[in-house]
């Protein structure tokens, strides 16, 4: 009796443990389509036009700076700096997010005041420290050319040259802007050889002791949400509280994705920390300003072995091949 | 805000307040949404004097706040397992968010 009783049990944590290998993670696949509202489906005349408009330094005032001065393509789509420079080398306070899988998020920016992509995209135009143009001018500076008056024809048909359709177009071509399969997605897809072992422990790590997924979570490792993480600031930023006044958002910034997390460093939303080592001490320590911090946050007290392991997981998040691309030529 | 009651109740204790028939609704906080009955709820009627009482059911901390003109308040932040009351006793609408996950949006309607 005993010996069938610890048969049986034996039976029963081997199959525990072989479950969790063959476990059903398909949540951490990204989606095949990114959304997109009805009023401004994804098009190729679409992305084409807004591809133009992301890359044309025209879109600035002083025709210098582009969107894609800052979200480079060749820098993970951001500018691999701790913090942002804007228009007259002016020194902006955050982090260039990367636009990567931003088209799944639900709120945009650092402090979620724009909600949707075409509200985000003509925010940074007019932002007197980013690109610092005025619309009014540019729809006439746009309205000149003659490529731009055709796309705009193509891709919005009688809707114009206006503040409404350059949002939408750079949207439409932000959403065109995904991360590809990376080792974990291959793992998580059944090819068990795609990670290391290490990597697989890191995973146990980043969903337990570490509690990373606790806001890190679903496909695009976000869960949309704001939290303090008790970074030091020489001068607080208030992040989210600006948007909303309530204590526990005082401080507290989007949860960014971690996919392509090895493309887009420096880390964290003031760019303070230059590698995923220093973010991951970070975390351990459990933050260290407590005032506000996310209730989320607590000591770890990882190993050296589980913090290895967590470096793995993280690092097999990464693309491997990212999509490629080739710069536009600008409409004349 | 001031006729604003918060904290901790129990429908029993609401029998002996002067709201003698109010009723108290149970709105949970599921996979980052308000839920009434296991089905995710953005829009709830109730009458003055009614207590809702949030429950946490996420493995993750919560939150529930309203900066409505009817009134304001914050709740905190709440983990699995835990719940906040708050009662209306003025007519009208207000929205309650959950700070932390600010897709979590529910209008509430005193009548």
């Amino acid at each position: 009796m005993k010996k069938s009783l610890a048969i049986m049990t034996l039976s029963i944590m081997l199959s525990m443990g072989s479950s969790f290998a063959f476990a059903d993670k398909s949540g951490y696949l990204l989606p095949d389509v990114v959304p997109a509202p009805k009023d401004n489906q994804t098009t190729p005349e679409r992305v084409k036009l807004g591809k133009s408009l992301f890359f044309d330094p025209r879109l600035s005032e002083s025709n210098w700076i582009s969107c894609g001065t800052c979200h480079n393509p060749g820098l993970g789509w951001s500018d691999g700096l701790p913090t942002a420079i804007g228009n007259g080398m002016h020194s902006i306070p955050r982090a260039t997010p990367t636009i990567l899988n931003t088209g799944y998020n639900k709120f945009q920016m650092w402090d979620g005041r724009a909600r949707t992509l075409e509200e985000q995209a003509v925010g940074p135009i007019q932002a007197g420290g980013e690109m610092n143009q005025d619309m009014g001018e540019l729809l006439v500076e746009l309205n000149a050319i003659e490529g731009y008056r055709q796309m705009f024809e193509i891709a919005y048909p009688g809707e114009g040259i206006t503040e409404d359709t350059i949002g939408k177009a750079l949207a439409a071509f932000q959403r065109t802007v995904v991360t590809t399969d990376s080792p974990f997605d291959l793992w998580i897809k059944g090819d068990e050889g795609a990670v290391s072992e290490s990597a697989k422990q890191g995973f146990e790590v980043f969903e337990g002791k570490a509690r990373c997924a606790l806001c890190h979570s679903d496909f695009n490792f976000t869960d949309d949400g704001f939290h303090n993480l008790g970074l030091t600031e020489e001068v607080p930023d208030l992040g989210r509280y600006n948007v909303r006044r309530v204590s526990i958002l005082r401080g507290a910034f989007k949860t960014p994705t971690l996919r392509d997390i090895t493309l887009t460093a420096p880390y964290m939303h003031n760019g303070m920390y230059a590698t995923l080592e220093e973010v991951i001490e970070h975390y351990d320590r459990g933050g260290d300003v407590k005032e506000s911090l996310s209730p989320n946050m607590q000591p770890l007290n990882l190993t050296k072995q589980e913090k290895a392991d967590l470096l793995a997981f993280l690092e097999s998040l990464s693309s491997i091949k990212p999509l490629e691309f080739t710069f536009p030529n600008l409409p004349q | 805000m001031k006729k604003l009651m918060m904290g901790l109740s129990v429908s029993t204790l609401l029998l002996a307040t002067p709201f003698a028939m109010a009723a108290e609704h149970i709105v949970g906080q599921k996979d980052k949404a308000f839920v009434t009955g296991g089905s995710p709820v953005e829009a709830l009627d109730i009458a003055v004097g009614d207590t809702i009482k949030f429950v946490n059911q996420d493995p993750y901390f919560h939150n529930i706040f309203s900066l409505s003109d009817l009134s304001t308040f914050d709740l905190g932040s709440f983990p699995e397992g835990d719940s906040r009351t708050v009662t209306f006793d003025e007519a009208g609408s207000l929205e309650i968010e959950c700070a932390i996950h600010p897709e979590m949006y529910m209008e509430v309607t005193v009548k």
